[in-house]
């Protein structure tokens, strides 16, 4: 008998079942890699405490401080008595556990998206699990990563499983090349707003194409990280040499006969030629232009050189009524061409996009420019290491140079839960991932960007991409 | 968890769509380390609008929430489902769910039906032409009544048992305590640890 061709995600999923579910239950997963952080682990441990239960696999669990934690003046005490709580509760929760930990002021200390890939304890063939929703990013490896929540974590810390119902499959097919200016970020947008923000639900996305092979796997990590944006709770690439190259020799990379077995197997991990997904969607790369948001939800998007859609324009009552609403609270006029709207802040950084490769691509277009009268630019490095990294090659200057606010890692203004937030109605450039209304502030304004967009619009003060800078 | 098979109580309608989980409670009230308590964060920032629905009686005690499509999406925060089940919500209906808040809302014993979106508009004009209606949902039938109306509503087998049964998921799992302690006997030496702690 021959088998049956699989996806990708079928494959993971097959290499982790612990028990076929039956008569409508779950199927039990095994899970490799546990990420945690303070805002949704503290009732998961006051759970096991009550239940008198122990962690299962400390050595499969690590935690990092990062939505609570201050960007400035970090040696002093977190000032908010609140975040301090939360933040406190984490140290000491994994102390008396035993589970590691990266404190604010640790090296390895940052998004804890950003520290798994670069402590090279994220890799291809593994589940891996959060309490937080964009753990799809580390699907950029080729592996099941998926978001959860509270009651999932304190069960992941018990058992090191989780009951999961079978996604469907999505193809998500981006051939072509990208035009200069146009990147991983812009790729994501155009997808969501394809597909809008329902249309991954219940399926895993797989991320296909030449213009996807071709992205690095910073790129590879913000288009994953943005799945959750489509409804899917994860997106995954399948590893090739970009992944290899990226993982070895990282801390937790395997080494010697261990890495010659994992290799063996990661080279399996591409979906069969035969294998059927329940929907596929297709992208021209050589088409896209830089994307924005003009909305209050991440699939309410369009191209720069766009202009803000008219609500009349949706046939779907609902889809009109949405976008009237987010006109409304973006004080936008229908018409109005995106390149039009100024805005007071811009920020660069979050777990979507605060890598090196995003602070490096931001600081190109700065480089010796004068920011626009009037525009704060913060700029957020996702982990204390890439921090290190921009400062040793020089980016740190430039940005300051520029006049941004270089500031030490955490999730930041990407949500309003730190001292990084914007006042109501003010209006930001952001490379984060959600322009919910009130995520960056009570009344804030957000538009999503990619970082180089982020960047000539320090320099314009309006919405504008590098291009715009010539002549 | 405590058993759930059928209640009675108020139905508040939520006439909007994509309610993502920000709205409906901000980062900002996600700080407590309680699992309890979260009712003042619910839909925080609509409720500052004396206008917003769930400010004013009968809706403030509302039991049983009527929402549009796409209900729970973005982050995946629980306290979503917390603050919903301490502001009073036993019930929230919609015509979808994001997957995460569905299946939040099934381990906190917050009952998550899916209805039609037709079915949805005649509710809430129900609503609207007497405020204060009481449903009736019938969690082993799965039915939401009211009057001569019924509307049935899809939920999963799994959940609705592991409800009625008053269920915590994690002594099912223990259950196959052999076969996780099997599964980690075979699995692959080049997986990563954590511990002991490496680039420190």
């Amino acid at each position: 008998m021959t088998q049956k061709p699989l996806t990708l995600a079928e494959k993971l999923w097959r290499d982790h079942l612990v028990v076929k579910g039956e008569n409508g239950a779950p199927d039990l997963l095994y899970i490799d890699l546990h990420l945690i952080h303070e805002v949704t682990s503290p009732q998961a441990f006051d759970g096991l405490r009550l239940a008198g239960r122990d962690i299962r696999r400390k050595d499969l669990t690590i935690a990092t401080e990062d939505h609570n934690t201050p960007t400035a003046d970090i040696h002093l005490p977190i000032a908010e008595p609140t975040s301090r709580a939360q933040v406190q509760a984490l140290r000491d929760n994994t102390a008396e556990y035993g589970v590691r930990i990266h404190s604010l002021g640790d090296k390895n200390q940052g998004i804890v998206h950003v520290v798994g890939p670069q402590l090279g304890l994220t890799m291809p063939g593994l589940t891996i699990v959060c309490g937080d929703s964009h753990t799809s990013t580390h699907g950029a490896f080729g592996s099941l990563a998926m978001g959860i929540g509270t009651s999932e974590v304190e069960h992941v810390l018990a058992t090191q499983t989780l009951p999961l119902k079978p996604f469907k499959t999505m193809a998500i097919n981006v051939e072509g090349t990208l035009r200069p200016g146009v990147s991983a970020k812009d790729i994501i947008l155009a997808v969501i707003a394809k597909i809008t923000t329902g249309g991954g639900q219940g399926y895993v996305l797989e991320y296909r194409g030449s213009a996807i092979r071709s992205l690095s796997m910073e790129g590879r990590m913000t288009i994953c990280n943005m799945s959750i944006e489509a409804g899917a709770r994860a997106g995954m690439v399948a590893p090739d040499e970009v992944t290899f190259e990226y993982l070895k020799g990282r801390p937790h990379a395997p080494e010697g006969a261990d890495w010659d077995a994992a290799m063996e197997y990661w080279k399996t991990l591409k979906t069969d030629d035969d294998a059927v997904f329940d929907a596929e969607v297709f992208i021209d790369a050589d088409t896209l232009d830089p994307f924005v948001t003009w909305g209050t939800n991440p699939g309410q998007g369009v191209s720069l050189l766009d202009s803000v859609p008219d609500p009349a324009s949706y046939d779907d009552p609902s889809l009109r009524a949405a976008a009237e609403r987010a006109l409304e609270y973006m004080d936008l006029q229908p018409g109005t061409k995106m390149k039009d709207i100024a805005v007071n802040t811009v920020f660069l950084g979050s777990c979507t996009n605060a890598r090196i490769e995003d602070l490096r691509a931001a600081a190109e277009i700065i480089k010796g420019k004068k920011k626009a009268d009037g525009i704060r630019m913060m700029v957020v490095p996702g982990s204390q290491k890439v921090r290190l990294q921009a400062e040793e090659e020089g980016l740190d200057k430039v940005f300051k140079d520029f006049g941004a606010e270089w500031r030490f890692a955490g999730c930041s203004m990407c949500l309003g839960m730190n001292p990084d937030q914007l006042g109501p109605g003010e209006r930001a450039a952001s490379t984060s991932n959600r322009n919910f209304e009130g995520r960056q502030g009570k009344g804030a304004r957000t538009h999503l960007v990619s970082p180089v967009v982020a960047a000539a619009t320090a320099i314009r003060g309006t919405l504008s991409s590098p291009s715009d800078l010539e002549g | 968890m405590e058993r759930i098979s059928v209640f009675t109580g108020v139905a508040a309608p939520l006439k909007r769509s994509n309610v993502d989980t920000d709205q409906i409670i901000p980062a900002v009230y996600l700080k407590r380390i309680t699992k309890t308590g979260f009712e003042d964060g619910l839909f925080a920032n609509w409720r500052q609008d004396p206008e917003f629905v769930l400010n004013n009686a009968p809706f403030d005690k509302a039991e049983v929430l009527i929402a549009g499509s796409d209900f729970g999406t973005g982050s995946s925060r629980e306290h979503a489902v917390w603050a919903l089940r301490d502001f009073g919500f036993k019930a929230v209906f919609s015509s979808k769910f994001a997957d995460i808040f569905y299946g939040n809302a099934g381990k906190q014993g917050l009952v998550a039906g899916v209805i039609s979106d037709e079915a949805t508009s005649q509710i809430w004009e129900a609503i609207d032409a007497n405020p204060g209606l009481e449903v009736k949902v019938d969690l082993p039938a799965q039915q939401l009544s009211y009057g001569d109306t019924v509307v049935p509503f899809e939920i999963d087998e799994y959940t609705k048992w592991r409800l009625m049964e008053g269920l915590d998921d994690i002594g099912i799992t223990l259950q196959n305590e052999q076969a996780i302690a099997d599964y980690e006997a075979r699995r692959e030496s080049w997986k990563p640890k954590t511990l002991p702690a490496k680039g420190v």
